[in-house]
């Protein structure tokens, strides 16, 4: 079983030569150095270039709260939503035989590799109010684009394939004899789906969900093209800060920076999660079938029938 | 490991099925299909008409070219990072592999704001790159960073040493072993990242806006157009220039797809 994580105990390889190693250390630190590490030092030097004051007043703003409130709200549904469809199609995907599966399969994938903006486009020439199905919905009162709902609606799509691509492989690896063992024994579908279904999956659902909430927090492409941005009311914590930004002024740009930098901090806790999540972190039995990034996910049809 | 009378749909997972299509239909099958039907409503010349309009073909030649600049950045830099993670050891390595996952855990706005406050009008070194088209293309690097790195990593930790052992006895140099015995392994997972970094780069929208500063016929991202045509009413150029990202989208994934089968086959 190969273990996934760097083995610290490893011997360097004995070519090379210690020259060319340090060229290419120098040449991979420097890049990620100049493009990620020193901008992101930069942005956190900014939020407080003018001392705690101004942040703490910026802080204050109830524009940003209601923006945070917001965020936190929509990311909360549709992780939900993700959570609860992406399980149960994990295990229609993977213990189960129908027409079209296929094509489930990739279609559960387009969403990531689909522009945000075109996800946000999408929606308004369907739930918009003059929509293909957004004019009956206004008829009945229902508002979805520009409102809540299109934002967790925009939401939900961008972060789709997140959890169904964790829980697929590892409900692969575990196969169905406990699970036949156990209805052989009289356990009804839903006990076998509490007492041993679950209990498989729930690392690769912890990192899932986790995947999902990071990614349904930072959405903005698409929530920006359904929501109309109106501060305080459809306004999300990533919404805020462009809006701020675009505003000029040292207090708009003060709150641009300092919710950013709110934002930053929770992605990093995030990946720091993740990492822990990870196959080999202190408490996760994964399987092989796991992979070390959030980016390694396996494109469709990836599973062999 | 499936059991023989596994696979078939019980009522209850039947019901499931049925639930799932319908969510999907309305939240991606639908909306897919509202993009493809209104980009052709007025018959294939109109699509014709709005993709190749100035100011949308603009967009789609520098949207195309920086993508796949970056695609190609990203192929040896994410490999070379890939490379020094797993073979190479220093400190504050862990450090080194949660930097790498930012650019994926950050908010795209967030993004754009981290680049401009180093590479924009306050950077501490001078460099102003608001409103170039270099500016697009490290929002672009930036973004894009992990996908090679993370689909590389996995594979070179699997390599076996061995036979690039045998082949260093026999009298081969590094860069021959590297040629001959690592990359051919290590390719499909260098072709996966950099076809999902490309899918990425193309449709990239908030970590460009701001340094990009969206000046029409320079530094406008097609993404940028959409939402402007979007905004100004005008759903068929929107939709046009939307259904050929798609496209671009679909293809990318289908090629992934190919690759994983032809490296499931080989392996």
């Amino acid at each position: 079983m190969a273990e996934l994580r760097i083995d610290p105990g490893r011997p360097v390889p004995p070519r090379g030569g210690a020259a060319a190693r340090w060229t290419l250390r120098t040449l991979a630190l420097g890049y990620v150095l100049a493009l990620v590490a020193l901008p992101v030092a930069t942005v956190t030097r900014r939020t407080f270039a003018g001392g705690p004051s101004l942040v703490l007043a910026s802080l204050a703003d109830p524009d940003l709260h209601a923006a945070a409130r917001l965020g936190v709200l929509v990311a909360t549904v549709s992780v939900l939503i993700n959570t609860v469809f992406g399980v149960g199609v994990s295990i229609l995907l993977v213990r189960y035989r129908f027409p079209g599966r296929r094509l489930l399969n990739a279609v559960i994938d387009l969403p990531v590799s689909i522009s945000p903006v075109v996800v946000g486009i999408a929606l308004v020439l369907v739930y918009g109010n003059s929509g293909w199905l957004g004019r009956y919905l206004e008829a009945i009162g229902v508002t979805v684009v520009f409102a809540t709902p299109g934002i967790v609606l925009a939401t939900v799509i961008v972060a789709l394939p997140l959890v169904v691509r964790e829980v697929v492989p590892v409900l692969e690896e575990a196969g169905t004899d406990q699970d036949q063992a156990a209805a052989s024994l009289g356990a009804t579908a839903w006990q076998r789906f509490v007492r041993i279904t679950l209990p498989t999956i729930r690392w690769a659902l912890a990192y899932g969900v986790v995947l999902s909430l990071a990614r349904s927090l930072g959405e903005f492409g698409a929530v920006r093209v359904v929501s109309g941005s109106v501060a305080g009311e459809s306004q999300t914590l990533t919404l805020f800060v462009n809006d701020s930004y675009q505003e000029f002024g040292p207090a708009a740009q003060q709150s641009a920076f300092t919710a950013a930098f709110l934002l930053m901090v929770v992605s990093v806790a995030f990946i720091v999660l993740i990492a822990w999540l990870r196959p080999g972190g202190p408490d996760s039995p994964r399987g092989p079938g796991s992979r070390p990034g959030p980016s390694s996910r396996p494109g469709p049809g990836k599973e062999r029938s | 490991m499936r059991h023989p009378a596994q696979g078939r749909l019980t009522p209850t997972a039947g019901l499931g099925l049925g639930v799932s299509l319908l969510w999907l239909s309305l939240a991606v099958g639908l909306p897919v299909a509202a993009v493809v039907v209104t980009s052709f409503g007025n018959g294939p010349a109109s699509f014709v008409a709005e993709v190749t309009s100035p100011e949308a073909l603009a967009t789609i030649r520098l949207t195309v070219g920086a993508a796949v600049l970056t695609t190609a950045v990203n192929a040896v830099a994410g490999t070379l990072i890939a490379w020094v993670l797993v073979r190479d050891e220093f400190r504050g390595k862990r450090l080194v592999e949660v930097i790498i996952d930012i650019p994926f855990a950050l908010p795209t706005i967030v993004a754009g704001l981290v680049l401009i406050s180093l590479y924009g009008p306050a950077s501490p070194f001078g460099i102003d790159l608001v409103g170039t088209r270099r500016g697009v293309f490290l929002a672009l690097l930036f973004v894009t960073l992990p996908f090679v790195v993370r689909s590389v990593q996995p594979v070179l930790m699997d390599l076996d040493r061995d036979v690039e052992e045998a082949a260093a006895s026999l009298g081969a140099e590094g860069p021959a072993i590297f040629r001959r015995i690592i990359l051919p392994t290590i390719a499909p997972a260098v072709l996966a990242g950099s076809a999902l970094a490309f899918a990425r780069a193309l449709g990239e929208y908030g970590s460009v806006i701001l340094i990009s500063a969206n000046l029409v016929g320079r530094t406008e991202v097609s993404s940028s157009y959409i939402l402007k045509r979007i905004e100004e009413g005008e759903a068929a150029a929107a939709a046009s220039v939307a259904t050929l990202l798609l496209a671009v989208a679909v293809g990318v994934l289908l090629v992934l797809d190919l690759l994983q089968r032809r490296a499931a086959r080989h392996g």
